[in-house]
């Protein structure tokens, strides 16, 4: 209940200081709006600052926008003159479609590769093991999205394509689509989380349990697998709510590499077009998600560990 | 080892950085147009760029400015946050309460999305980046600092000194920051070492530092527009950023395990 109670304080702030963003533009917003007119009569000011609710007192004007907000209502575009809302449902489907893929991807590849690092105990081995997952923790993707995509093009050019297929368009272009991009943003996942695995490995196969699940005879992949392993994840568990973040920010920069109409794309256009009410909706909505995400990688938590329950 | 090796990349970027004006090879902006996209040579160790500029001068050039975003608002983060956290720790209360909320407000944004929102209410530029980086890190400073004050304003050193009547200043100045000091250097370090990629990605996406300053991001961003002619600035930008980052990352891990013994050897 607590946890609730933090839950919708942190969405309340979050809502806030999203809010905060449009009413804290320096100079007057409603002229920067009407931009590329700059001949703006002071009728068509004064009618823009009313249609936006410049003229009313700061508490009004976040109570009224709130409310608008609860009913699915986040503006409209001052480029395209929609609803932000529908835009930003489009672009986060894709968004959305990479960091899972990759967030799975990662999962996928992390816990044997952070299974067989554990493993490696000689001091050179751990020091290249080390060194290795720290280099592709700090590797930016979007780098290595623009060398893989070269490398791609060079070697088969054919696989080298960009641009987006949707899903319900053609599956499996789609996917096809998304192989490079989903690889170079999930690669720094993967080594993070295999790097967390192997630590929480490490400190599992040190404990008396493991011994006596050794002395009882079982197997070395028995006592890896339904011993250490099931303790290590914790950890693991942990750390998939911080990464989704990661992979997420990931995401919206590798987009650009790969011509993909995302949320990147989304927020970087709108932010050199200041579109506001866009720019404003798409990052109260997406944190929303992300304190969503982490909440229940909390609860997650919990399941599986018994001792937190109490 | 990893911390030395860590501290050798840092310290060599930080001198190729620091002396570029007068080691360079080439002036930043300086073109050779007879010599545009040309593969690493003796004349250009890293190759040149699309307008013949030295490519090796750019990225001394760009390091500059990724050091001086990255550092900037790391070490602003540090110094707000941290004063945030110490105090919110000290008095407890309503006012541990309060900053440890706003704490989490913070923290509930994702990093990236965050600086896009500062910087779209200031306008895009290197300034501007330091400025949302450096509260984007704000909160991760709060907590570090936080709960390692808390057990020390409990542990029976500081118990005795109040007991002694020394005063909450200088208990804070002589005795809690001295036991933080260690803390505080491994997650400014490791910070540095994220803060480098988000410039750089805020660079890319043409958000942070603007041109005619040289920038490390907007060079990778720039670069693959002539990829197909020569892959060489791309591939030594992107480099030069992965180096700065791992660096710093390598520093911040090395001293983190010689902290905690149990890390040891891992």
């Amino acid at each position: 209940m607590r946890r609730f109670g933090d839950l919708l304080f942190v969405a309340f702030g979050a809502s806030v200081l999203t809010f905060l963003i449009l009413r804290l533009i320096p100079g007057d917003a409603v002229q920067l709006m009407l931009g590329a007119n700059a001949e703006a009569t002071q009728e068509q000011i004064a009618a823009m600052r009313h249609a936006i609710g410049l003229d009313q007192p700061f508490a009004v004007q976040y109570l009224t926008w709130l409310g608008h907000a609860l009913l699915g209502d986040f503006g409209t575009s001052l480029t395209t003159g929609r609803p932000v809302l529908g835009q930003i449902g489009v672009a986060a489907a894709v968004t959305a479609e990479v960091t899972g893929l990759a967030l799975g991807l990662a999962v996928v590849l992390a816990v044997p590769l952070g299974c067989a690092m554990a493993a490696v105990r000689s001091p050179a081995g751990s020091l290249a093991v080390r060194l290795l997952s720290i280099t592709g923790i700090t590797v930016p993707s979007f780098w290595l999205a623009i060398m893989l995509l070269y490398a791609v093009s060079v070697l088969m050019p054919g696989l080298a394509v960009v641009g987006w297929v949707g899903l319900d368009a053609h599956p499996l272009e789609n996917l096809h689509r998304l192989v490079l991009p989903v690889t170079a943003v999930a690669l720094p996942a993967v080594a993070s989380l295999a790097r967390i695995l192997r630590t929480s490995l490490a400190e599992a196969l040190a404990q008396d349990y493991i011994r006596t699940a050794r002395a009882k005879g079982l197997s070395e992949t028995v006592v890896l697998v339904r011993h250490a392993l099931a303790n290590a994840l914790l950890p693991f568990v942990t750390q998939l709510g911080v990464l989704a973040g990661y992979l997420f920010s990931g995401s919206v920069v590798v987009e650009q590499v790969f011509a993909l109409p995302g949320l990147g794309r989304l927020i970087v256009g709108s932010v050199a077009e200041r579109d506001y009410p866009m720019v404003q909706a798409t990052i109260l909505l997406a944190t929303l998600v992300f304190v969503a995400v982490n909440s229940l990688v909390d609860l997650l938590y919990t399941a599986i560990d018994p001792r937190v329950r109490a | 080892m990893t911390q030395r090796l860590g501290g050798i990349i840092v310290l060599g970027l930080a001198l190729a950085a620091l002396l570029a004006p007068w080691t360079a090879p080439f002036g930043p902006d300086e073109q050779d147009i007879l010599a545009r996209l040309q593969a690493p040579s003796a004349m250009h160790l890293l190759g040149t760029d699309n307008f013949g500029r030295d490519v090796l001068t750019r990225l001394m050039f760009g390091l500059r400015t990724l050091f001086a975003v990255s550092c900037l608002s790391v070490l602003g983060a540090l110094l707000t946050g941290g004063t945030l956290g110490l105090v919110a720790a000290w008095q407890g209360g309503v006012v541990d309460r309060v900053v440890m909320r706003l704490a989490d407000v913070l923290f509930a944004f994702p990093v990236i999305l965050l600086a896009i929102g500062i910087i779209a209410l200031l306008r895009p530029g290197a300034l501007s980046a330091a400025l949302a980086i450096g509260i984007a890190y704000t909160p991760i400073f709060a907590r570090t600092l936080r709960a390692p004050a808390l057990l020390l304003r409990e542990s029976d050193f500081i118990q005795a000194a109040r007991a002694v009547g020394v005063r909450g200043r200088r208990i804070v100045l002589r005795h809690v920051l001295p036991n933080l000091a260690s803390i505080v250097l491994v997650q400014t370090t490791l910070s540095l070492s994220t803060a480098m990629l988000v410039e750089a990605s805020l660079s890319f996406l043409g958000l942070g530092t603007q041109p005619p300053t040289p920038s490390l991001g907007r060079m990778l961003a720039e670069s693959r527009n002539f990829m197909t002619l020569s892959p060489w600035p791309a591939v030594f930008s992107g480099l030069a950023i992965l180096l700065a980052s791992l660096g710093f990352n390598l520093l911040g891990d090395g001293l983190q395990e010689r902290l905690d013994p149990r890390l040891r050897g891992m």
